[in-house]
């Protein structure tokens, strides 16, 4: 009886301290590029009302010149994000045939950021021709057809390795089903190709499985990846957590973009070992960069869900809520949500709603 | 099934040897037919396929019988899940060289195969007979209900190679290297294969789906083929466009694709996704094609197992195979006849099935549509 009561109070202490703690927590912004700046405000902005303990540290990822005379990220970058454990970034450029990787693989390489989750929902205001998508997609992040692996074997014939290893299958399998169950979701479901790719794809869903059994009270489902497609546009209420291999994840995550309202609107999250890193998956837009016409959904919600991951839930809900209000009332949206509004008018929005919520 | 069905035509011959005047009938019945019908007829080869294809299959033809079709089908059971009971797949390819055409329903493929190996009767096929070629023609159909309107696209999809090349191992336990082939030559074949398509049906724009963001080799090998290829249509527009990018393009706006030239994987992701745009598996009917033959099957390919002997599918997809196979084989008249049939019935909306949010069975269905042939 008596461990049962300590059982009881001490996770709500916990929980309390987390809470209640006055001291800030860091946490590395990346502002980025073409409207990153804007949109990064908007969300320091947003927060300051909120009043979030959190302590912006903000870093400049411009490829430099390392020693090894590549370019790549700041070496001041990479121990803010290794020392604060987690960052919050906005979109970034990739120029094309300059001769070094994206910066977005860079860093998913750095801090070995295996999980990506992009959470999918309809959001009232803004009519799509899909109102009742609710899913999460969980993408393995480090491997797969993205190893980066191929060579030219002889003139014309090219041989890319998809490369699929049970440690990351695992790894990314269990995180699912936890996550689900953190996050009261249902049902998981792997997507795979098993019956093409018979070893890979095999193997990753035989890790699914296996996970599977270390979580008895979430649903487990398997389907063929052009099933999933096929029944996505035409009934997406049936899916929940979907938890695959990186291509597939990459493919199916921007559909449910597309479902809706495009990269805008979905924010995204990194989870790796040493850090977890937030991030907007829209392009720079650098055609409207300065003009104060930029919508910040998308990196104000991936901020909600890194208050989310730090524990800061009551923050996290109010910000959430206000957001979603707005959007809702559509007094103040911006164009591409077919508004007039400018991107501080919807910042100040939200941020007069926030206040009213904490009076 | 086929067993049975061989069987009982041994018993059926038997008697008729036995029973002169039974001979004598059908040697009538013959008789009269020939005088109805043109004297030749076209042999075509009939895969029936896993799941509710034996069903579908039968649909068909019976519609044929209906409208009076020249067409003989020369039916053969191939099937992974049922090794038993398959034909060999040397007898089944050579029947479809022979007669260059054919109509197929599904071939389920497992995740395991009873003998362990990596290819699938489905890619063996292909390979036999070089089906590179997948054509699928997303069209709305009147009256049928779906989120988007007036979608027509057409998907070219490369389907010999790539990530269904079926070279897999084990390099130590835990670790699976799975490869993707790309070849110029089979590239280059599929991206004037999509262009000469645009040129004879009227078509503006060819689109290159492809992910050489990433895979800089081996999809940049198909970007450049098809950059290539597009050199020589200089009157047919061509854009490219990343793979996640056109997933998510197709749900919001599918307006704006005419044909798309795909890899192998890409193009079944696409070929479904566009599916599920105007009506799902039941409505979309596709075609391989090889330099020889061509095999018509439904453009989503899912063998739908759990409806088996339900009577609940949906034969549209499959009737429009018939009818691209009837026009491939140059019986226009015919291939119209069914078609307006069945655009009827869809458009009535009285006898549709459950997947198109109607009550009706598939044998309702066909018979409405054989009622509708005029």
């Amino acid at each position: 009886m008596a461990a049962l009561w300590i059982r009881k109070i001490i996770p709500l202490k916990v929980a309390d301290v987390r809470f209640c703690s006055s001291n800030l927590h860091k946490c590395t912004l990346i502002p980025g590029d073409g409207i990153g700046p804007e949109i990064s405000v908007a969300v320091q902005k947003i927060f300051e009302a909120a009043k979030v303990p959190i302590d912006w540290e903000s870093v400049d990822v411009t490829p430099v010149k390392g020693s090894d005379g590549k370019f790549g990220i700041p070496q001041a970058a990479i121990d803010s994000i290794n020392k604060n454990k987690i960052g919050l970034k906005g979109p970034l450029m990739t120029p094309i045939g300059k001769g070094h990787r994206s910066l977005n693989l860079a860093l998913r390489k750095e801090f070995n950021l295996y999980a990506n989750v992009r959470p999918c929902r309809s959001l009232e205001g803004y009519k799509t021709l899909y109102d009742n998508v609710d899913v999460i997609t969980i993408r393995e992040n480090t491997e797969g057809e993205y190893s980066g692996i191929e060579h030219e074997i002889v003139e014309g014939v090219v041989q890319s390795i998809k490369l699929i290893t049970e440690e990351a299958s695992s790894r990314v399998a269990e995180f699912a089903f936890q996550y689900a169950k953190d996050n009261n979701r249902k049902k998981v479901t792997a997507v795979h190709k098993a019956n093409i790719m018979r070893m890979s794809d095999g193997l990753f869903l035989r890790c699914c499985r296996e996970a599977a059994q270390k979580y008895p009270s979430v649903k487990f489902e398997e389907r063929y990846l052009d099933t999933v497609c096929l029944n996505m546009v035409q009934e997406p209420s049936q899916y929940d957590v979907l938890v695959m291999p990186n291509l597939y994840g990459d493919i199916l995550s921007d559909m449910c973009a597309g479902l809706v309202g495009g990269l805008g609107l979905t924010p995204s999250g990194n989870i790796g070992l040493k850090g977890a890193l937030f991030e907007s998956v829209h392009g720079t837009a650098p055609d409207i960069a300065g003009q104060d016409r930029a919508n910040p959904t998308a990196l104000l919600l991936s901020a909600v869900m890194m208050l989310k991951y730090m524990g800061l839930n009551d923050h996290a809900t109010i910000i959430e809520t206000s957001a979603y209000d707005t959007i809702k009332e559509a007094k103040y949206l911006t164009g591409d949500l077919g508004g007039t509004a400018k991107c501080s008018e919807y910042t100040s929005e939200i941020c007069s709603k926030i206040v009213m919520q904490i009076k | 099934m086929t067993l049975l069905i061989k069987s009982s035509f041994k018993i059926l011959s038997q008697i008729s040897l036995i029973n002169p005047v039974r001979t004598i009938q059908i040697g009538s019945a013959k008789f009269l037919e020939s005088v109805i019908e043109p004297e030749y007829k076209t042999k075509c080869t009939l895969i029936p396929g896993d799941g509710v294809g034996p069903e579908l299959v039968l649909c068909i033809q019976n519609v044929f019988k209906a409208a009076n079709v020249p067409v003989e089908f020369e039916p053969y059971f191939l099937s992974e899940v049922n090794p038993t009971l398959s034909a060999p797949l040397e007898k089944v390819s050579s029947s479809i060289t022979k007669n260059g055409v054919c109509l197929k329903g599904i071939l389920a493929s497992p995740d395991h195969s009873h003998s362990g190996e990596l290819q699938t009767l489905n890619m063996k096929l292909r390979k036999e007979l070089d089906l590179y070629s997948n054509v699928v023609h997303v069209k709305s159909l009147p009256g049928i209900k779906s989120r988007h309107q007036n979608v027509d696209c057409v998907i070219i999809r490369e389907q010999t190679e790539g990530e269904y090349s079926a070279l897999e191992h084990e390099s130590v336990p835990g670790v699976v290297e799975c490869l993707k082939i790309v070849t110029a030559t089979k590239s280059q074949r599929i991206a004037k294969f999509a262009f000469d398509y645009a040129v004879k049906n009227g078509r503006k724009k060819v689109t290159c789906v492809h992910k050489a963001n990433i895979m800089k080799l081996g999809d940049g090998l198909f970007l450049k083929s098809c950059q290539e290829i597009a050199k020589l249509y200089p009157r047919i527009q061509f854009e490219t466009m990343i793979v996640d990018n056109c997933t998510m393009q197709m749900v919001s706006n599918p307006h704006q694709f005419d044909v798309m030239v795909t890899p192998n994987l890409y193009g079944n992701i696409v070929d479904n996704l566009a599916s599920g745009l105007v009506g799902g598996a039941g409505v979309v009917a596709g075609a391989s094609y090889s330099a020889e033959c061509v095999v018509f099957e439904p453009g989503a390919r899912h063998t739908y197992s759990e409806a088996v002997g339900k009577n609940v599918a949906n034969p549209t997809a499959m009737i429009l195979c018939s009818v691209k196979l009837l026009s491939h084989l140059n019986l226009r008249p015919y291939a119209e006849q069914i078609k307006d049939a069945l655009n009827r019935v869809l458009n009535d909306g009285k006898y549709l099935t459950k997947d198109l949010g109607g009550q009706s069975s598939t044998t309702e269905f066909t018979t409405a549509v054989i009622n509708n042939l005029r």
